[in-house]
């Protein structure tokens, strides 16, 4: 099945798209994807690790299973500043 | 009223915020204006640029603020964040509050700014003389 996976901030330096469409085997969960796309891009992989994640704009835990059309998305740590 | 939200490229407006919550029944209105700074963390800082996933910040920003109204009664609320580069001295975000009274716009207003820190997902990439870096936590 395909998947839509969108890049900001210091993911989308690394990798140098906006987003790309990557098929998964059915069954596939976040963290599936994360490794996939960790051994696609190698530099990618400390960021992913610190990273959360968000399907169809919701965040969600790693276990979350992934399905046809899913739009998922990688968020590095926030920038949030002293208060 | 419905809650105004702008994630934007251009200079935020901060009179057309405040009088988008202007009403009769306000009292008070609490403004926190985050701007460009030249420092940080032990660097001189050139410039800021700001990048967002648009669609999921907004949505999370309009629950942060339903969580405002909920909890203080802050009924009338504008948020606007930036993105793009932007210069010393330049607003980032602008988040005004208006309420009948003024405690519960200040403490609405400082909800909505701490949380929408650490949950939105907005993020930040200081130019400084020494190179550049994404900035986390």
């Amino acid at each position: 099945m395909k998947i839509r996976v969108r890049y900001f901030a210091g993911l989308r330096e690394i990798v140098g798209q906006d987003a790309e469409t990557l098929t998964v085997p059915e069954g596939t969960d976040v963290a599936g994807a994360r490794a996939l796309l960790s051994a696609r891009y190698s530099r990618l992989q400390p960021i992913l690790e610190r990273s959360l994640c968000a399907v169809n704009r919701e965040y969600v835990p790693a276990d979350r299973v992934l399905q046809e059309d899913d739009e998922l998305v990688f968020i590095p740590p926030l920038g949030g500043g002293a208060a | 009223m419905e809650p105004v939200i702008q994630i934007t490229r251009e200079p935020l407006n901060r009179e057309a915020l405040l009088a988008a919550v202007a009403a009769p029944e306000v009292g008070g209105i609490v403004i926190f204006e985050g701007v460009v700074r030249n420092h940080a963390r032990g660097k001189q800082i050139r410039y800021l640029e700001y990048d967002a996933y648009p669609e999921m910040a907004e949505q999370q920003i309009r629950r942060i603020v339903e969580e405002a109204r909920q909890r203080w009664g802050a009924e009338r609320v504008a948020v606007a964040h930036r993105l793009g580069r932007l210069e010393i001295g330049e607003a980032s975000v602008i988040i005004v509050v208006a309420t009948p009274h003024r405690a519960e716009a200040f403490e609405a207003c400082r909800y909505i700014i701490d949380t929408l820190k650490t949950t939105v997902p907005i993020w930040k990439k200081e130019v400084s003389l020494d190179g550049e870096a994404w900035v986390e936590g």
